[in-house]
């Protein structure tokens, strides 16, 4: 199972968290792995346990079951090697747009001399289109530019690989848009390894090369598609009929996954109701 | 004010301009909005005045129950002019100066403390509840037991009143931080002690700067008790003093002096926050 250019495994991954009602499982018995430059996207409802399955790769959570691992060793714990975006951005608010690019790189873990500091942060400010806001404050920000922040701020520390979760679902679908194409970009320009959790399959079509079909919870993996458009992707394939075409058969298996969550949640809530 | 090149990039570009403006405040302001932030700034004065007014001439009280403004005015600068008020100003105003310093001193870290750590706050909330709750002024007769009647113990009464008010406000603070910003440094590979100066301090400051304001508001509010304390000098001593000899008007002035004092104090305390805190989104 591991080739040369493997990088994240699950290996029967199981989540179960403790709560009022007795225990829940969240993730159950997932197996995936993750080749170095995949750009992989986790589609499924809310509250399927994709969110802690990107946890886990972070280092924030530990499997119950089964094993999550870089290159052949357990996931312990969160590194630089491994950057995330948050849907709520999650940049400093008390540091101005450079002081958040320039956070990373004064850590210890990734320390590089002034100048080189000062050479990386302008170089993400000018790739990311915030030059002019250098020393703005994230209040004065749309969130857009918020999530450019963000992104130049885990670019920064060059990172293997990217772990995004729902980056784009609080910005309108403009905004939405124009993230996508500067992420496709980016990585023109500098290849990561990436995870996305997304509930648009549009997106995880137009971005990866590989998309996970998640199911209702405990998180299974129902479908694997392999995304079959080549690189450097444009603005021109959301318009391609073979695009349309994929888009639309997706859909409909990720909408009966949608519907089951539905169904659950609506038969958990009663259950609740009839023990009160 | 600057002028953009390029319009449309909403409050951004607003505030680097103004960043970049330095001498905004030079900018003349028209008269209508000059004369309008002078009546803000008399208007609940000269309500308060009116008030006072009103009720002296309204007859339901004994005249002789009520000292006018200008007869409390006329006393304060009696006082003034023969110097003992300044004395007692400057008395006052040290005590509790050093009762909110110690008080925060040690509030800072405790609330930290508390905040941080769900375990510790459960088992100390009662107990800091408990002594939160007691009034300073039940606490004289075992204060002066134990410290005697000297400055100590007035300071000691009013380190009890910041001590407990502003611990309170810290822990409450720091539980709310949200982890989400631990995680991004996490993640962008910050060791403890990293997220601890990094992020946690500046998150905390905030919380530190509200907790010491209202450490400074409870000590002005808890000073008439401590000078209960044998004080000579002081603000509460002269209120004391007056009421045993019933001089209404010095009464009424002492009180003024101390809401006026806590007032300027806390003004200047918001000032300096909202310079250290221009990160900060706020709705005013």
């Amino acid at each position: 199972m591991t080739s040369s250019d493997t990088r994240i495994v699950f290996d029967g991954v199981s989540k179960t968290f403790d709560t009022d009602n007795g225990p829940l499982t969240v993730v159950d018995d997932v197996s995936f792995s993750v080749g170095d430059g995949d750009f992989i996207s986790l589609v499924g409802p809310s509250g399927c346990g994709k969110t802690t399955m990107l946890n886990m790769v972070a280092g924030f959570m530990q499997p119950s079951a089964g094993t999550v691992t870089l290159d052949g060793e357990p996931i312990r714990g969160p590194g630089a090697e491994r950057g995330m975006m948050f849907q709520d951005y999650g940049v400093f608010p008390w540091l101005s747009v450079e002081d958040n690019i320039a956070f990373g790189l004064k850590l210890k873990a990734n320390r590089v001399s002034a100048a080189e500091r000062r050479r990386t942060v302008d170089h993400f400010m000018e790739l990311m289109g915030l030059a002019e806001f250098r020393k703005a404050y994230p209040k004065t920000l749309s969130g857009g530019m918020r999530q450019r922040l963000a992104l130049a701020r885990a670019y920064a520390v060059n990172p293997q690989f990217l772990l995004m979760d729902e980056p784009f679902g609080a910005l309108d679908a403009q905004t939405r848009t124009a993230m996508q194409d500067l992420l496709l970009n980016v990585m023109g320009e500098v290849r990561k390894t990436v995870m996305l959790i997304t509930h648009s399959v549009e997106e995880a079509l137009y971005l990866s090369s590989r998309m996970l079909v998640i199911s209702a919870r405990p998180s299974r993996i129902r479908r694997v598609i392999e995304v079959p458009f080549p690189f450097p992707r444009t603005e021109a394939l959301r318009d391609a009929p073979e695009f349309a075409e994929l888009r639309s058969e997706v859909r409909d298996m990720v909408m009966r996954e949608y519907a089951a969550q539905e169904d659950q949640a609506r038969s958990a809530t009663a259950a609740r109701t009839q023990q009160a | 004010m600057t002028v953009s090149p390029s319009a449309g990039h909403g409050n951004a570009e607003r505030s680097a301009a103004r960043d970049q403006a330095p001498h905004r405040r030079s900018r003349p302001v028209p008269v209508m909005r000059w004369l309008r932030r002078v009546a803000m700034f008399l208007g609940p004065w000269l309500m308060v005045l009116a008030f006072w007014y009103a009720i002296r001439y309204s007859g339901f009280f004994e005249p002789g129950l009520i000292p006018t403004p200008g007869q409390v005015a006329a006393r304060f600068w009696d006082m003034l002019s023969r110097g003992e008020l300044l004395i007692d100003m400057y008395m006052s105003t040290q005590r509790v100066f050093v009762g909110v310093a110690l008080g925060t001193a040690c509030a800072v870290p405790v609330g930290f403390l508390l905040g941080w750590y769900k375990g510790l706050r459960s088992f100390m909330d009662p107990l800091i509840n408990f002594f939160r709750a007691l009034p300073p002024i039940a606490l004289i007769p075992l204060v002066i037991v134990y410290f005697g009647i000297g400055e100590t113990a007035k300071v000691v009464i009013l380190f009890y009143a910041a001590f407990f008010a502003s611990v309170i406000v810290m822990y409450e603070g720091i539980s709310q931080i949200s982890p989400l910003y631990i995680r991004v440094a996490q993640t962008l590979g910050a060791s403890d002690f990293e997220i601890f100066y990094r992020v946690i301090i500046p998150l905390a400051v905030p919380h530190a700067l509200t907790a010491l304001r209202v450490a400074l508001g409870v000590a002005w509010a808890t000073l008439v008790a401590s000078e209960l304390v044998a004080a000579q000098e002081g603000l509460g001593a002269v209120i004391q003093d007056a009421s045993a000899y019933f001089q209404l008007d010095t009464i009424y002035m002492g009180i003024i002096c101390i809401g006026f004092i806590a007032l300027a104090m806390d003004l200047a305390l918001r000032r300096l926050t909202r310079r250290l805190l221009s990160w900060q989104e706020r709705n005013d």
